[in-house]
């Protein structure tokens, strides 16, 4: 299986966590479906637990910065949460690591969308 | 080690595997090994999607060798061709929130070396080169 994801509410939070492998295929269009149905049901407020993300390709990042730009543009917010080394640095090579709200710690990570 | 295989995503798996197999054997070690393999899946895409466009009757040719401290990776598609040197700048500004376009990044990010032929009558291959003593 390439990813798994699953929802779950934090007060008015949707947290996703994911883990597996966000690369073309399966994996990028199982997370921009969950994505989109989110933003269909007008939640606007999603975090992405990636910590248990164990690739990521060019086309998740990709997928990445579709799922932020939809969220945002329904007047959402999409923050991530628990990147691991992988997953930063190639954020940060990409210079998109400024792009996103990038957070450590759930509970602080849920406290910023107030 | 060469291979001839289909224009399928289980075949850029597949490709991956090969090189990163390869490359550990070599004494790479895991940052480079992740380079590696991230290079060689970003290729095998290319081939595979925007070369072969999943054609069943094409296929993609996969080399992978190590001689002394050059570790080299062939790919090669039967596609229209493609012009690796007129691509946009996936770090530009106006380019940061496009949802593709960073894979060849990526690639002359984590190779010591990237380029591009195209093949006659059709097809482009590219190489991909590191060094084990890059660091």
């Amino acid at each position: 299986m390439s990813v798994k994801l699953s929802t779950r509410q934090v007060g008015d939070v949707s947290v996703v966590d994911v883990a597996g492998r966000i690369t073309l295929g399966e994996g990028s269009s199982a997370l921009r479906e969950t994505l989109r149905e989110m933003v269909g049901k007008n939640q606007k407020k999603i975090l992405l637990n990636l910590g248990d993300v164990s690739y990521i390709d060019s086309s998740g990042i990709g997928e990445l910065v579709s799922g932020f730009t939809t969220v945002t543009n329904s007047g959402g917010q999409l923050k991530l949460l628990n990147l691991n080394k992988r997953v930063k640095d190639l954020l940060q090579i990409t210079k998109l690591y400024t792009v996103f709200d990038v957070h450590d710690d759930e509970a602080g990570a849920i406290r910023s969308f107030a | 080690m060469e291979r001839s295989l289909d224009s399928t995503l289980e075949s850029v798996d597949h490709a991956e595997d090969l090189a990163v197999g390869l490359a550990r054997r070599a004494g790479f070690d895991e940052e480079d090994l992740m380079k590696i393999g991230l290079a060689v899946r970003e290729s095998m895409v290319n081939a595979v999607v925007h070369g072969n466009r999943y054609n069943t009757n094409k296929k993609v040719r996969f080399s992978a060798s190590m001689n002394g401290s050059r570790f080299t990776v062939r790919i090669a598609d039967e596609g229209e061709g493609f012009d690796y040197s007129h691509l946009p700048d996936p770090l530009a500004p106006e380019n940061l929130l496009r949802t593709s376009g960073r894979g060849i990044f990526l690639i002359r990010s984590f190779m010591d070396d990237f380029h591009a032929r195209r093949l006659e009558p059709a097809g482009t291959e590219v190489t991909l080169v590191k060094f084990a003593v890059s660091k």
